[in-house]
């Protein structure tokens, strides 16, 4: 296990520093970012314009320039943005609770929703319950989730109004401009974002809980345990669900690095102060350190998720050996 | 397996029909997946005939007509511009389908090559492409494909000629062959051992030979079925590209950069928003169910109308 660990472990780091190489060629090669500002303006003479450049280390080669910003990071410096002037890491971290909240209370009610379905529907294979929430679901997933978000504001903050005549849900931001804070007002504002996020994700989980389900009760332990003459209950409840939910463990673990990012199209249609659009509006503005910031930290954690998972998984399923 | 009594060639005939039929019977009883095949036929004559079905232009502008309600004369209303939303739909799908198929034939072909190569050579070089395979897992999709369209975005390259959407979709196809190619490995590395493909090595048959005469023939099935559902995801993937900006840009018209500037509209004007995204989610709606049903009809160890 520890050398399955290490080894593991150094390949992450491997992977993350090829993913960190192609992603900083790709970056520096796009034209724009710090300079654009100075190019504009009238007053910088082009003395001051390849002054600039030295200054900042822009006629450094690329190899160079990668070197540079990777000693940076591993120092936890990942630069300033070009447009605030402040730390990417800063500006990240800013934004990091506003993301995971709206993340964190999206998979909760996923979870919700999915689980039980997905069960049910996997019991009452065929029936008419089966039916629906299987073309709901496969539906869910064929849904361009952006546009899915804006129905819901054509729908809830447009066309409904209120009995005050207020729109009925608010469209747009995480709280009331000017209010004090309020729980019921957050919790307006996280409705209709979460709402759109979580039936696409349920509809997903909910399709693979129904096979994983599906094929355990066709398992001989389950048919065993039938046969012994275990109640209803017990047999799907004690014997076919606790392993149905294993596979879950790889699909809620894969998601995790989402509580980072994954709320990219939500966020800037709801103008939800989170990374997905900090870092939608640095890719407008070309703001390279926060772009390239984002996208190593994403991808850490995707590496990690995955290594994690691997590892969860064989404990919970002792027929799998790590090797 | 099979006595040889009946001539080889005959018999490679007969079977190559039944196993057409075999397919087509099966395919044929899945209600969704027939509806989907025939969805997707009439978007594609009607869209190829874009023209003939409309009399406008989906570049002429109409500023006295800006944002009209639908009515006889325009469909689905016109824009912000005051042009058709028909038309522009029409001429939209035209580069939607195209940018879904292009990034399918790109990620297919990479999976393909990839996974064969992996699981027929193993080794050293397996290691190295799977290593290849696991970064590629490990970029944040959506992150880097906007990343990849900033730098598009950036060489300013002409937008409204033909062929101008190629790029993204060349992108899109190139960041989603990893599942093809983990698929082709495995089923590769199962039939290398087989005795056919053994037999064809013992007479001589060179490796280009046993890859592309006998193995690749043997994993079209989920080859095609994952080509079907990578071209719902290509699709959806330059709508979501598109409306944020970093795809195929205006006034190019595709069905997610007509969405694009509707959230300012969405009082006056929700036609806007509601036709273009209506119809992503009819194709590729339509596209997954057929998947589903080639899948059933494809997999001969499943039973169909059990699903």
């Amino acid at each position: 296990m520890a050398t399955y660990l290490l080894r593991r472990l150094l390949q992450s780091i491997l992977t993350l520093l090829v993913i960190s190489m192609i992603l900083f060629g790709l970056i520096s090669s796009v034209p724009g970012g710090i300079m654009s500002a100075y190019q504009e303006n009238p007053d910088f003479t082009a003395e001051d314009l390849a002054r600039l450049e030295a200054k900042y280390g822009l006629n450094d080669p690329v190899p160079v320039r990668y070197l540079k910003w990777l000693g940076n990071t591993l120092q936890g410096d990942f630069g300033n943005s070009f447009i605030s002037k402040r730390p990417a890491l800063e500006e990240i971290g800013d934004r990091l609770p506003n993301t995971m909240l709206l993340m964190g209370v999206m998979l909760i009610v996923t979870l919700l929703i999915a689980i039980p379905l997905g069960i049910i529907s996997a019991i009452k294979q065929y029936t008419w319950f089966d039916h629906i929430t299987t073309t709901l679901a496969f539906a869910g997933q064929s849904l361009p989730v952006f546009w899915f978000g804006l129905l819901l504001i054509i729908i809830f903050s447009v066309t409904l109004k209120g009995a005050d005549g207020k729109p009925l849900l608010p469209g747009s931001g995480m709280y009331t401009l000017g209010a004090p804070f309020s729980l019921i007002d957050r919790v307006e504002h996280l409705i209709l974002p979460v709402t759109m996020l979580a039936f696409v994700s349920a509809a997903g989980y909910m399709r693979y809980l129904r096979s994983s389900m599906l094929d355990v009760i066709n398992e001989d332990y389950v048919r065993t345990a039938r046969a012994k003459g275990a109640r209803e209950r017990v047999v799907i409840f004690k014997h076919a669900m606790r392993n149905a939910l294993i596979p879950l463990v790889t699909l809620i673990g894969l998601d995790l690095p989402s509580l980072f990012g994954g709320a990219l199209f939500t966020e800037t249609i709801f103008a939800w102060p989170g990374i997905g659009r900090l870092y939608f509006t640095a890719a407008l503005k070309t703001d390279y350190p926060v772009v390239m910031a984002v996208l190593i930290i994403y991808s850490a954690l995707i590496i990690l998720s995955s290594l994690l998972v691997d590892v969860i998984y064989a404990i919970l399923d002792p027929r799998i050996r790590l090797s | 397996m099979t006595t040889l009594s009946v001539p080889a060639k005959k018999f490679r005939t007969v079977r190559e029909q039944s196993l057409f039929l075999f397919f087509w019977m099966r395919f044929r009883r899945h209600v969704t997946a027939m509806l989907g095949g025939i969805i997707m036929l009439i978007m594609t004559v009607v869209i190829a005939f874009a023209p003939v079905f409309s009399p406008y232009d989906p570049f002429d502008q109409d500023l006295l007509n800006r944002l009209q309600p639908p009515s006889t004369e325009h469909w689905m209303g016109t824009d912000d511009l005051g042009r058709d939303m028909l038309t522009r739909i029409l001429y939209g799908g035209r580069i939607s389908l195209s940018v879904g198929l292009l990034a399918m034939g790109v990620s297919i072909v990479l999976g393909t090559l990839i996974g064969l190569t992996s699981g027929y050579y193993g080794g050293w070089t397996d290691s190295i492409l799977m290593r290849i395979t696991e970064i590629f897992l490990s970029i944040p999709r959506l992150f880097v494909l906007i990343a990849m369209g900033m730098f598009l975005r950036s060489l300013n390259l002409p937008n409204i000629q033909a062929g101008s959407f190629m790029p993204i979709a060349v992108v899109i196809g190139a960041l989603s062959w990893m599942g093809t190619a983990r698929l082709v490995r495995a089923s590769t590395l199962e039939l290398r051992g087989r005795e056919f493909v053994q037999a064809s090595r013992a007479l001589g048959g060179s490796d280009a030979r046993l890859l592309f005469m006998h193995i690749l023939p043997n994993i079209m099935s989920p080859i095609i079925v994952s080509a079907t559902l990578g071209l719902a995801g290509a699709i959806i993937s330059e709508s979501g590209l598109s409306y944020l900006g970093f795809g195929v840009q205006l006034p190019t018209p595709t069905w997610g950069n007509m969405l694009s500037n509707t959230q300012n509209q969405m009082l006056t004007a929700p036609w806007t928003a509601i036709f273009p995204g209506l119809m992503i989610f009819f194709v590729v709606i339509a596209i997954n169910y057929l998947g589903d049903g080639l899948r059933d009809a494809l997999d001969p160890r499943h039973i169909v109308g059990k699903k």
